[in-house]
């Protein structure tokens, strides 16, 4: 007897008990689902929700492998053990085996966790509920990992994981139903609960933490510094990585975030498949481009100087902006999330330029928060129903002035 | 009962459950999440309001049928202001500290809602007595929730309780920071504090479905 049979067997057994949900929950996710839809018309689709989260977890997947790649690079590098790369994207400084086995080791752990607790609360929702067990968590479950540091304690991720799924989507009804966007509920939750291992320059390169607290200990070793561009950027000391790096992603960072390639990658493709929308995408790019070029053009006229302590990020290229921190990541999986985002074309505009717009300016005045894209997306989450509405309202009204027109 | 009779007794036990002024009138929400980060402030704060809420409906309750209707709004904020400086100026020579910490917040007990609400709704019509039990009962279940939401929120977010380390010491690595547990310092800002009002809320509501409005 296959596991599907069983699977449908111990459906049938269950059915209409509390638990059921459980078992209909695993047989759809491994297999497709055995009933079919009786009587007259029918719509064959094949982007069902689940369809659409897993191409949403086919376009994170490199951005994952490259994150344990890049955790495993940093780490060596800054212990001294491998030199910077030096020869493009396939440098073989960076894609080893020994980097891989370190990355890995620190980053399964956070996906494992962060699926576990997630799903495991989704599931006694359901169960409590009555409902259906719906998808919602899959992408949740793969992008909190990757916008975490490394080496985040795992039951903080936990506790985090708890809170967002329950407080960001289960009390407004489940997957569909919220307004902010659960992952990035998950990260603001740690953000402002645990910031020291958070924010800072000792969270982004595995080991920095430890050989921290070696040295306060004693020991005679360098320190590490895993100081984030934006980190060193908003102290006005530069970037200190070359822009293919940023591109690349060979830099500090979030466990997915560093390669702006691979992200790029990975929006084509849900653009490609149309789960994605190219409006919100664009039109926060061009929102940052905006703001970084009105900042470029305050530090250009000489309104602030060398000592004002934004002069740093303001004075960065209005471009560079896109590269680094968690934009690019923000812009491509997060702000499209169809759930939370506007759903009206002309409301995508706004709403994907205000996140731009938004995301550089609260990353360059306020250094505190380093990472402006996560408040900003949270911000026009909570706007987005507001902009729909007034661009449903403002397309009634034309509507209603072209039928005065026609009766008068 | 003995010493109330059971229409007396529903004016002190009614706010603490089903008619609670916090989680079901949803009044009083400011100083809630302002001063409720530790358990010693949403105490006093709790303590306070019971005393102006207490005397001030009895005084009004007294005065009712001499008031005249249309200006008793201003008798009203002249009775909680002056019992409200009263309560401030004990603070501030019994404990300064803790006046310090409460600050602004004792001052605005008089724009507390609850209390404005308790006089309007049942000091204005009721005797002196029945009006003392509904300021302490209304005071009691605000002063509940406060607490509820104070012992959360300083035992999350400091790992303390009335100011005792009962989780350990964060800097000796004492107790259950010694296997790295640490402090919520999301628990320390007032969104928490909104949080965890909603989330008793929620439990209120769940197991009493009759609170549930459509």
């Amino acid at each position: 007897m296959s596991l599907k049979n069983n699977l449908h067997n111990l459906k049938e057994k269950y059915k209409g008990k509390k638990i059921a949900p459980l078992f209909n929950g695993f047989h759809t996710f491994l297999y497709l689902p055995n009933e079919t839809t009786h009587g007259g018309t029918h719509i064959k689709a094949a982007d069902d929700l689940k369809r659409t989260m897993n191409t949403v977890i086919m376009a994170l997947i490199p951005c994952l492998i490259f994150g344990m790649f890049n955790a495993g690079y940093q780490h060596h590098v800054a212990i001294g053990e491998i030199s910077k790369v030096s020869g493009g994207f396939f440098s073989s400084e960076f894609w080893t085996l020994a980097n891989l086995g370190v990355g890995a080791l620190k980053i399964l752990p956070l996906v494992i966790v962060s699926y576990v607790v997630g799903l495991a609360i989704e599931f006694i929702f359901c169960i409590i509920k009555g409902h259906e067990i719906e998808e919602g968590y899959l992408v949740t479950g793969m992008l909190v990992p990757l916008i975490v540091p490394v080496d985040l304690p795992l039951w903080m991720l936990a506790v985090a994981v708890a809170f967002g799924v329950v407080i960001g989507k289960e009390v407004f009804g489940g997957t569909g139903m919220n307004i902010l966007n659960p992952a990035l509920t998950i990260r603001a939750f740690l953000f402002f609960a645990y910031p020291t291992w958070m924010s800072g320059d000792k969270v982004w390169v595995h080991g920095a933490v430890e050989r921290a607290q070696e040295i306060a200990g004693g020991a005679n070793v360098d320190v590490i510094s895993g100081e984030t561009i934006l980190g060193s950027l908003a102290q006005s000391n530069g970037a200190g990585y070359s822009v293919a790096d940023m591109f690349f992603g060979f830099i500090p960072g979030s466990v997915g975030e560093t390669s702006t390639l691979l992200i790029l990658l990975g929006g084509l493709f849900l653009i490609f498949t149309k789960i994605g929308s190219w409006r919100i995408m664009l039109s926060s790019v061009v929102g940052a481009l905006v703001m970084g070029l009105i900042f470029n053009g305050v530090v250009s006229s000489g309104w602030i100087t060398e000592s004002s302590k934004f002069y740093g990020l303001m004075s960065t290229e209005f471009w560079h902006h896109l590269l680094i921190g968690g934009f690019a990541f923000g812009t491509v999986f997060m702000a499209t999330d169809p759930v939370t985002a506007s759903q009206t074309n002309k409301g995508k505009w706004i709403y994907g330029f205000l996140v731009g717009f938004i995301s550089i300016l609260i990353r360059v005045f306020n250094p505190a928060y380093p990472e402006g894209v996560m408040l900003a997306i949270l911000l026009m989450n909570v706007f987005a129903p507001t902009i729909d509405h007034y661009v449903v309202q403002g397309n009634v009204k034309k509507r209603m002035k072209r039928l005065k027109v026609k009766t008068a | 009962m003995g010493l109330l009779s059971k229409k007396d007794a529903k004016l002190i036990t009614d706010p603490l459950a089903d008619n609670n002024p916090i989680t079901i009138q949803v009044l009083g929400i400011c100083s809630a999440l302002a001063i409720t980060a530790q358990l010693k402030a949403s105490i006093v704060m709790a303590v306070s309001v019971m005393a102006v809420l207490g005397i001030g409906n009895v005084v009004i309750s007294l005065m009712r049928n001499i008031i005249p209707s249309k200006i008793r709004i201003i008798v009203q904020l002249v009775v909680v202001a002056a019992l409200v400086i009263i309560v401030d100026q004990v603070l501030k020579a019994f404990s300064y500290e803790l006046s310090k910490t409460l600050s602004v917040f004792v001052g605005l007990i008089i724009t507390n809602c609850i209390i404005m609400g308790r006089f309007e709704a049942f000091a204005l019509g009721n005797g002196p007595w029945r009006s003392f039990l509904d300021g302490i009962g209304n005071a009691l279940g605000y002063g509940v929730i406060l607490v509820i939401v104070g012992f959360f929120r300083e035992l999350l977010g400091s790992g303390t309780l009335l100011g005792f380390k009962v989780l350990g010491d964060p800097i000796e690595k004492t107790g259950l920071y010694a296997i790295g547990y640490e402090n919520n310092g999301f628990m320390l800002l007032s969104p928490m504090a909104l949080i965890v009002v909603g989330i008793i809320i929620w439990v209120q509501r769940s197991r009493n479905k009759d609170l549930i409005e459509d």
